[in-house]
């Protein structure tokens, strides 16, 4: 079984965002960037179903800029087998992403997609449910144990209320939650055999995919800030400024 | 203009958060329709109709729609014949699931979680783990919407009279069955919509350690909530998280205990009314958004908060 594993570029998980002035955006320029860690996951699980013998094959793939390529090469030392760029400076939304990964899909002819259930910038959570229903395949929602048996997979998923487990037939897309797994670190051993190992490239525009945006950002804020408050030094003190002060109880 | 919104419910009672996205739903032009896809779920059709504001519900009731599946509910959704401008559901892990399936299927990029109406074609919503909002503006002929049910004030549930219409369900694709479900069952109110949420962090050491929080918990009339650091240690199970990819919280009381305060964590609460810290480490960032903050071992602190209220 082949596993297509989608991954995003984000502003790292520790770096603290901050509003361009313009408000047009957040800073991007001389910010660290990492492989969103929902993504980290779904690398994870897609590997460790190779090394289950349950996957053949591992392949990678991102969509944007060149310098998209450094996380591609991580996916690749932890150990994916290909990895595949398709090109574009734009800022593509979670429709267009999951046109273009539908492309993919088509070329390459996985039994599964695995993907992050959002990514830590846009917040979104729609790619991974848009390509499930753009292919007309099932879907295992932010996975926390991912079973595969006798052409079907068995999903437990964290929602509101617990856990749901489903069975889906395969193919079939997949979005991880925090509690999947936890991601290795890759080794240095693997960073170097990464470097050899087949990454292409496709330009976004040879796959005939409509990516225009259909959303204009007017203006990015910064959210209201709270004020800090007090410290209280009992609490006998905590008590009487929630009871009397606060009036919250 | 005419809104659909899809409701959330366990085939016996409209969630909470299925009110606030009506109210949501208000703030836009036009009529309000509400569909209840389920299973036996009459009674979650009668209570969408007495809610105030809501014009009409479609009732699309089939065997496999009683867990409401994301494929089932996306046929279900898609074979509804009205022309509607806008669709929302509730940004809850329901919603999340289901929702970017019909937004795809419609061709319409999808407005996920947004916290305020701008106009029929605008809306506001955080990005970054709440560290910046964006106002985006779809430029769609349809709007697909999730709403983030603690940002719009709940309507009344009781005194409306819409009519109650039988509509088609789809049909079910042999896709994804469900097999089973482990749901944590629980006296205290729901964490999305507690006046107060008592929530713990890695501090609390163990999973034995939050009957502590338990108990002043039920003092307050709260829910427990924790962070995701004692999710993942397996101090608690996976629906207590509160945070950007955990529930959303609002409470009127926040009370965090030994919790660090990690940006993650603060997305999920910082909207609270009054929030208060209890943590040993003085520098941990919980303070900066704390209103009130004991510097304290929690351990003497928390049964002392128990003994005094």
């Amino acid at each position: 079984m082949k596993i297509l594993v989608a991954i995003k570029r984000v502003i790292d998980a520790n770096v603290k965002v901050r509003v361009k002035p313009d408000n047009s955006g957040v800073e991007t320029a001389n910010v660290k960037m990492s492989m969103n860690p929902f993504c980290e996951i779904a690398v994870e699980e897609a590997v460790r179903l190779k090394e289950k013998g349950i996957a053949s094959e591992v392949v990678a793939v991102s969509i944007g800029n060149q310098q998209c390529q450094e996380t591609l090469r991580t996916a690749l030392a932890l150990g994916a087998d290909k990895a595949i760029l398709v090109k574009t400076d734009d800022q593509l939304e979670p429709l267009a992403v999951s046109k273009v990964l539908k492309k993919v899909v088509e070329q390459e002819e996985p039994q599964m997609v695995l993907l992050g259930k959002q990514s830590i910038d846009g917040d979104n959570n729609q790619t991974g449910q848009m390509l499930g229903a753009l292919l007309g395949w099932g879907q295992g929602t932010f996975a926390s144990e991912v079973e595969v048996e006798d052409g079907k997979t068995k999903v437990t998923r964290e929602i509101d209320g617990g856990l749901q487990t489903i069975e889906l037939s395969l193919p079939a897309v997949i979005t991880t939650d925090l509690r999947l797994n936890e991601p290795r670190f890759a080794s240095l051993p693997n960073i170097m055999k990464a470097k050899r190992k087949p990454l292409d490239e496709i330009a976004l525009a040879d796959l005939g995919v409509d990516t225009a945006n259909r959303t204009e950002t007017v203006s990015v804020e910064n959210p209201p800030e709270r004020s800090e408050g007090v410290k209280v030094e009992t609490v006998a003190e905590l008590v009487d400024k929630l009871k009397n002060e606060a009036k919250v109880i | 203009m005419t809104t659909l919104v899809i409701a959330e419910h366990n085939n016996s009672e409209l969630q909470a958060s299925t009110y606030n996205t009506i109210a949501a739903a208000k703030q836009l032009s036009g009529e309000t329709v509400v569909l209840v896809a389920g299973h036996n779920c009459e009674s979650v059709a009668e209570q969408a109709a007495k809610a105030e504001g809501v014009d009409k519900v479609l009732l699309a009731q089939a065997d496999f729609l009683e867990h409401l599946l994301a494929e089932d509910v996306e046929k279900a959704v898609m074979s509804q014949e009205g022309d509607y401008s806008h669709i929302l559901a509730p940004a809850s892990t329901f919603g999340k699931n289901m929702m970017p399936r019909i937004s795809a299927l419609l061709d319409v990029q999808q407005i996920s979680d947004i916290i305020s109406v701008e106009s029929d074609d605008t809306f506001k919503r955080p990005v970054y783990a709440g560290n910046a909002i964006a106002t985006v503006k779809s430029n769609d002929s349809k709007k697909v919407i999730t709403v983030r049910a603690t940002a719009f004030d709940a309507l009344a549930t009781e005194g409306g009279s819409a009519t109650i219409e039988n509509v088609d369900a789809g049909s079910h694709t042999p896709l994804s069955n469900y097999v089973s479900e482990e749901l944590t069952k629980s006296e205290r109110p729901d964490l999305g919509t507690a006046k107060v949420v008592v929530s713990g962090g890695r501090g609390m050491g163990n999973g034995e350690n939050f009957e502590m929080l338990e108990t002043l918990a039920d003092k307050l009339g709260a829910a427990v909530g924790a962070s995701r650091a004692a999710v993942d240690a397996g101090f608690v199970p996976n629906d207590y998280q509160v945070g950007q990819t955990g529930k959303i919280v609002a409470p009127e009381l926040y009370i965090a205990v030994g919790i660090s305060g990690a940006i993650q964590h603060l997305a999920g609460m910082k909207d609270s009314k009054v929030i208060v810290a209890i943590n040993k480490d003085e520098e941990a960032p919980i303070f900066q958004v704390a209103d009130y903050g004991l510097v304290e071992d929690l351990f003497k602190a928390v049964p002392e908060l128990i003994d005094a209220l």
